[in-house]
């Protein structure tokens, strides 16, 4: 391969089945808060994704879901036609259009209240966020309380921006309505619903 | 003619994704109904179409299927549902609730604990709580955008008022993490409080109605009630006759035309469990009484 | 000792290896081919094509036969098939004024050009058995002119010309028109949404609601400004290519009701439009279905609310016979751990009316 060409990198070897086993993975973590979730390496990406980005895109995305990118997805080169090809979704300028927002660097999160944040009628009408972070093994402790976790669980992870967790706490006072993240790293994934309220360990 | 080819677990990819993302909406808004672009099912709607769906979109090879109807792994429904799975998936399937990963129901949840890890999906017929008091959706759907639930508490006061009790025995209403009411599908409201922090994660599917809504585990699950009329679980007042458990629901087995019954555990796989640990009941029992307790 | 219901799986098996043998009836009379049911029974075929969503003569004679004749259960048949099948996109929007017609009324004209052309219709027959029918034979051939070439313009755009009828709205390519089978449905509806759930309607019930409307139950005064049956072309934009390639060609109803007029201050009068389209040769459903349309059309018309046919939630979820069946058959599923729950409380409410009231209520027998 050289400079010039870039050449599409496969998607899931199984459709079927990894669809399956990456959205149980998901499923589980949503229903579990901090609960850190293995992913498999299912097949190719772009090199600027990580596995647990690849996986959940390919196991959720279709030409059904407004897709937004950020602005390091969206300058990455393959990123686009790889999601084109493999995924089919739309990809929107608008992150309040979006069902789906993957975000690759920290310092082009917009806004959270940029996003879809659904409405009182209808609260799903929202975008599900999913963030490439550095690691959702070492780091800062956080503290998890909401449905899903059996009275307190904590997580140690590496997040950037380092406030998001400070930033999701817009949705105590939106809830219904509010944003669902899904963290996601090269092995793993981790996500972080509307509903859960986090605080730093020791505080 | 075209013949029908069919993928894994039924349904094409497309739909199992856009049912999967309808669960993990609901799964992030627990009690909210997040409408769905049901599709037409091999079985009739009302028939679990809502609840086959759920299960066709979450289960892989790795899977243990239950499937449950009234309590019973041998109802027709149950069986039909079971081979459904068998057939287009390939799935293993049990009886046992302890060795399920994914136990489809309708009308009751196990008697035996779940635990983490288990996804138990309901089969529902009219998903809305509020729909016996309000028929339209617009106004349903405003009064949860509000969370004005007056209206229900005046119905069951207005039981309260007739009948002495709240008059409402199964599809009993839950409020669900402080926010929203649900209906738990027509389980009798003995279940109800197996719902309440939950290890597992409930799911309910409502084909017809194109609803999907769901419970994550440890979620606070309450029975609405009043300080002076708390709800009560329904029990009964004698053992199950073939295993003597004292604390599961019974079915009740006219036995014959003199008014002679005799009541056995709903959940035949506990019942059968509990006889294969050497407990026993009053076979043949003498016709009893039955009352509520607190 | 009691022993609790077992050989569930043996007794479905063995009812549908009766159910089977019942559908083919007496082996000494010949069976049914599909092609007898497709042409013999056509208007069945037209119905479960409509209903079932699926334009397929042959699927559609299938499942009539599978069904032993019960159209709604062979309606499901088609649908639980149909929602299985690939999406590749959607035709051009067919053009009904160019339709190869074989029959054609207005009840609002005279003569219009192309003229009223009666075709096949039970219309005006005697409804008296036919007892040659009983025996095999083959009806007269049928008389036929020769292909007329000359424009048969629909009444409808007759009367727009003028400006009497209000203009059918056009298409807006940045608004797609809805699918309730790919997308939760949510009201209000459009009416794009509204007349796809009809044309999936059951034809019993938009009969019943039509003939409400007629009855002053939202009454609309209606006018059947034309019915027209007959083939039109079906065309499919090829985006690779870059034009509309033929795909074949589709026989269909239209029914297009001409309606008591609106108008407004900054608006002359005229008159509005109530639509019906079917597979097949639909009248019946056609006409309700143009009915039942214009009574839904009542909250942008600015009419009063009074009635069920222009309840626009009442309507649409209760028109779906595969869903309204279902829900009503369920209830022969079991449902007696519910009824238990029930029964428990109906004892001890009785029981306290007893204690309360000091009246002795008729005990149970075993008691």
């Amino acid at each position: 391969m050289t400079a010039m060409t870039v050449e599409l990198q496969p998607g899931f070897a199984d459709k079927v089945l990894s669809a399956q086993s990456t959205f149980r993975m998901v499923m589980e973590a949503m229903a579990r808060p901090g609960h850190v979730m293995p992913v498999d390496d299912g097949g190719g990406r772009p090199p600027s994704m990580m596995a647990g980005v690849a996986a959940i895109a390919l196991t959720l995305l279709d030409q059904d879901t407004p897709l937004w990118l950020d602005a390091a997805f969206a300058r990455a080169p393959d990123v686009g036609t790889w999601l084109k090809f493999h995924t089919g979704a739309p990809v929107v300028t608008r992150p309040d259009l979006a069902g789906f927002a993957l975000v690759a660097a920290s310092e082009t999160l917009p806004d959270l209240t940029s996003f879809a944040l659904g409405t009182p009628e209808y609260p799903d009408r929202s975008t599900t966020l999913i963030l490439q972070v550095p690691s959702l093994s070492t780091g800062p402790t956080f503290h998890l309380r909401g449905p899903g976790i059996d009275g307190v669980t904590s997580l140690a992870a590496t997040i950037e921006p380092r406030d998001l967790f400070a930033r999701l706490s817009i949705n105590e006072a939106l809830f219904p309505r509010g944003i669902d993240v899904i963290l996601a790293d090269d092995q793993s994934l981790v996500a972080i619903p509307r509903t859960t309220r986090l605080s730093p360990a020791g505080a | 003619m075209n013949a029908p080819t069919y993928n894994f677990a039924y349904l094409d990819e497309q739909t199992k994704r856009m049912i999967r993302r309808a669960i993990l909406k609901a799964i992030a808004i627990p009690g909210y109904q997040v409408p769905f672009a049901s599709r037409e099912m091999p079985m009739p709607y009302g028939w679990g179409t809502g609840g086959v769906q759920v299960t066709a979109a979450i289960l892989g090879p790795h899977d243990v299927l239950k499937v449950i109807d009234q309590g019973s792994d041998d109802t027709t429904n149950a069986i039909s549902i079971r081979k459904f799975f068998a057939k287009t998936a390939g799935v293993e399937t049990t009886t046992s609730t302890e060795e399920a990963s994914v136990i489809q129901t309708r009308h009751r949840i196990p008697e035996a604990p779940l635990r983490e890890g288990q996804v138990l999906v309901f089969q529902v017929p009219i998903p809305e709580p509020l729909r016996f008091l309000e028929p339209r959706e617009t106004e349903t759907r405003r009064m949860h955008a509000l969370a004005e639930y007056g209206l229900m508490h005046v119905k069951l006061y207005e039981d309260i008022a007739r009948f002495g009790h709240i008059a409402t025995s199964y599809a009993y209403p839950v409020k669900v993490n402080a926010r929203y009411v649900m209906d738990p599908s027509p389980t009798p409201k003995f279940d109800n409080p197996k719902m309440d922090n939950c290890p597992a994660l409930q799911l309910f599917g409502a084909g017809r109605e194109k609803r999907i809504y769901a419970i994550p585990p440890y979620t606070s699950v309450v029975s609405l009630d009043f300080e002076d009329h708390p709800f009560t679980r329904y029990k009964f007042d004698a053992p199950c006759a073939l295993c003597g458990a004292e604390d599961s629901y019974l079915d009740e087995i006219v036995t014959d035309d003199k008014g002679s019954r005799m009541f056995v555990c709903s959940d035949t796989d506990y019942c059968e469990g509990r006889q294969a640990a050497g407990h026993r009941g009053v076979e043949n029992a003498a016709p009893h009484k039955e009352g509520a307790h607190g | 000792m009691y022993v609790a219901v077992k050989g569930g799986e043996r007794a479905i098996e063995n009812a549908h290896r009766l159910l089977a043998h019942e559908r083919r009836g007496d082996r000494s009379v010949p069976e049914l081919s599909l092609a007898q049911i497709s042409e013999q029974l056509g208007l069945a075929v037209d119905r479960v094509m409509s209903e079932g969503s699926l334009y397929d003569r042959e699927l559609a004679a299938l499942a009539i036969k599978q069904a032993r004749g019960d159209l709604i259960e062979a309606i499901f048949l088609v649908r639980a098939f149909r929602a299985t099948l690939p999406r590749f996109g959607a035709t051009e929007p067919v053009d009904t004024g160019e339709m190869r017609v074989q029959r054609r009324v207005s009840s609002t004209f005279k003569d219009i050009p192309g003229g009223q052309v009666l075709g096949p219709t039970f219309d005006y027959t005697h409804r008296l058995l036919d007892p040659a029918l009983a025996e095999a034979g083959d009806p007269e051939a049928p008389a036929l002119a020769s292909t007329s070439d000359a424009p048969m313009p629909r009444v409808t755009d007759i009367l727009g010309q003028d400006g009497l009828i209000e203009r059918s709205p056009d298409a807006d390519p940045d608004v797609p028109v809805g699918d309730l089978t790919r997308d939760p449905l949510s009201y209000p509806a459009g009416r794009d949404l509204r007349l796809q759930n009809l044309a999936r309607g059951d034809e019993g019930f938009l009969l019943a609601l039509g003939y409400s409307t007629q009855r002053g139950y939202g009454r609309n005064h209606p006018f059947a400004g034309e019915i027209r049956f007959g083939e039109v072309e079906v065309e499919f934009f090829a985006e690779e290519i870059g034009f509309a390639v033929p795909l074949g060609s589709l026989a269909l109803t239209e029914c297009q009701m001409v309606n008591q007029f609106k108008g407004s201050a900054s608006e002359p009068p005229c008159f509005t439009r109530g639509y019906g389209l079917a597979f097949g040769q639909s009248e019946r459903k056609t006409m309700s279905m143009a009915l039942v349309d214009r009574a839904l059309r009542a909250r942008e018309l600015g009419e009063d609310l009074i009635a069920p046919a222009q309840d626009e939630e009442f309507v649409m979820s209760h028109s779906d016979n595969v869903q309204a069946t279902g829900f009503v058959e369920h209830l022969k599923l079991p449902h007696y751990v519910d009824f238990q729950s029930e029964l428990g409380l109906l004892r001890k409410l009785r029981q306290e009316f007893a204690d309360a009231n000091a009246v002795p209520v008729l005990k149970e027998a075993a008691e």
